[in-house]
């Protein structure tokens, strides 16, 4: 249902985020997607790699303050409408998104989504008609 | 065990009866053997006569750390150097360091003190002890090495500088107890726990000074190691580490009164305060030849309680420190104690107590900002909760000093790691 999500807190300081991806790149881990939150003091890098575990422990013996979270990666279509389907569901149940970002490749196309209640969520979405990847389905 | 049952268990009577001779012999020695207490004793019309016993203490003019570095570097010392067998000086990180000399009675009193300090922590000759002090010119390594060889424990002398070679030795000695600055021993208890020895330290007490911490530190030092963390005092003006120390049973650190007289006096008039009430530590050192010192102002702030300890010692004990006057802050006109910082961020939970203070003045105002370290487990990948996690921060720091704060969490490791003394305020004002 869910995948791994590889969080990273960063200060704003100059080069943090490039010792961060070479730490990635030593390990040989790729980055399947990202996201970057920043407010004016911190960030947080949000990705979706290869091996998620190897990369959390990786960052941490570099001294980054890095974890997992449980995200969900909902399949969509390339078409109108595809991101309203998925935040109407969202909405209708009463489900707060707390931050989403896109993933596509070659043959993978989805949202990925931290929202409230996220075990209820999943279902909701599933029930629905739409597909979550799992984390085997993307590492593929 | 009490190391020395005939000095620390003396009757009040017999106690205050040898500090009154030591005092009258240690101002007939400094007003003719230091012309610069001559000259201050004279200035306000003092002989040696006028000083019978104790009831005269306060007749005596104070000494500061000024005096001292009018007289820099040897202007007061008692005895010619030829006598003096070390010198240590003071950081000196405001002004010239101050300068201190020892003869060779000085030396062996000074390891006497720590000997019985060092057995208050419940350790004794069958320990293994690790002395993580600098050694140099810093009192801190050589006066707790002197010590603890006197007890006879087996002393490793690893000064500071190489944290896990520390703790392998720790492990693979089996060693039983430490030395150290109490902001290092918890570098130290994090750094077992990253290399995931907990299981293997027989760490049984350490003794933890050179700076002021609070209870709560002591707690997380007792729980992260299973020890038990005691405060040992001292100030390289009067001898170094090992003025006082607390018992196990933790109420107040008793003073080696037969050398070092107390006196608590108000932050203000300079009146001694009674039992009970906080003031500024005044210690005269009642048998030191290299450089005695009469009613030093130490600038430390506590309370005395003169009462026997139930571990059966007689000697005063003073309350563990709220702070250093020295290290007070006045931001927007209110007083504030680094410590005061430290025992929120513990009290809190969930961070660590590693911060730093940064003062600055906006636009005529002071501003106060804290750098805070908040631990793995706390961490959230979402801003919203980090954001309620520094507002929170900032209402339990505000709380505590009663002024507004800006809190910015930083990343675990990110604030400096000290092996001596931890920087703890960086005061950016320009005064004018």
């Amino acid at each position: 249902m869910f995948v791994k999500q590889l969080s990273v807190f960063m200060e704003n300081r100059e080069g943090r985020l490039e010792q961060a991806t070479e730490v990635l790149k030593n390990n040989d881990i790729n980055i399947l997607s990202l996201s970057m939150a920043d407010t004016t003091e911190y960030g947080m890098l949000r990705m979706v790699v290869s091996n998620p575990e190897l990369a959390k422990d990786a960052l941490r013996e570099s001294g980054f303050s890095a974890m997992l979270t449980d995200v969900l990666a909902v399949r969509l279509e390339d078409s109108v409408g595809q991101l309203h389907k998925l935040t109407h569901i969202l909405c209708a149940k009463g489900f707060n998104i707390e931050y989403m970002y896109a993933l596509a490749s070659a043959h993978l196309r989805a949202i990925i989504v931290k929202t409230s209640n996220g075990a209820a969520a999943a279902d909701a979405i599933r029930e629905s008609g739409l597909e979550l990847y799992t984390d085997e389905e993307l590492q593929s | 065990m009490i190391w020395n049952e005939t000095k620390e268990c003396m009757s009040r009577d017999e106690m205050s009866a040898l500090q009154g001779a030591r005092l009258v012999k240690l101002v007939d020695r400094v007003y003719h053997n230091v012309e610069y207490y001559r000259k201050k004793m004279q200035a306000v019309g003092l002989e040696p006569g006028d000083i019978r016993g104790l009831e005269d203490l306060t007749k005596l003019p104070f000494t500061t750390k000024d005096d001292l570095r009018d007289t820099y570097p040897f202007g007061m010392f008692a005895v010619p150097n030829s006598q003096i067998v070390r010198i240590h000086a003071s950081s000196g990180t405001t002004g010239k360091a101050t300068v201190v000399g020892y003869t060779r009675r000085d030396i062996d009193m000074w390891s006497e003190c720590v000997a019985r300090c060092i057995a208050m922590a419940g350790l004794g000759r069958e320990d293994i002890i690790q002395v993580a002090y600098g050694y140099g010119l810093f009192t801190g390594g050589l006066g707790g090495h002197y010590g603890a060889e006197k007890m006879g424990a087996t002393v490793v002398p690893m000064s500071t500088g190489n944290t896990k070679k520390l703790i392998t030795m720790m492990v693979d000695f089996g060693v039983t107890g430490i030395l150290c600055t109490p902001s290092y021993l918890m570098h130290i208890a994090e750094t077992i726990y990253e290399m995931g020895v907990r299981d293997k330290i027989k760490l049984k007490a350490s003794l933890n000074g050179a700076e002021p911490w609070t209870e709560k530190m002591r707690d997380k030092l007792d729980e992260m190691l299973g020890i038990h963390a005691h405060d040992i005092y001292g100030l390289s003006e009067i001898m170094g580490p090992g003025v006082a120390t607390d018992c196990q049973l933790h109420k107040g650190l008793h003073v080696h009164e037969d050398y070092f007289l107390p006196e608590i006096v108000d932050r203000e008039t300079f009146q001694p305060v009674a039992d009970g009430v906080t003031g500024e530590l005044v210690i005269s050192t009642l048998t030191k030849e290299g450089i005695p010192l009469i009613r030093y102002r130490t600038k430390d702030l506590t309370s005395i309680d003169h009462t026997p300890c139930e571990c059966g010692r007689t000697t005063a004990r003073i309350a563990r420190f709220t702070g250093r006057s020295d290290d007070m802050l006045i931001i927007r006109g209110v007083n504030v104690f680094p410590s005061q910082i430290e025992a929120a961020l513990l009290e809190m939970g969930g961070t660590t107590p590693h911060y730093l203070m940064i003062v600055d003045r906006v636009n005529n105002l002071d501003t106060l900002q804290v750098q805070v370290e908040v631990e793995e487990r706390f961490f959230s990948d979402e801003i919203r909760e980090l954001e309620n996690l520094t507002r929170k921060i900032e209402h339990v720091i505000q709380q505590a000093i009663g002024l507004a704060v800006k809190v910015k969490l930083v990343e675990p490791k990110a604030l400096e790691r000290s092996m001596g003394k931890a920087v703890h305020v960086i005061d950016n004002r320009k005064l004018d």
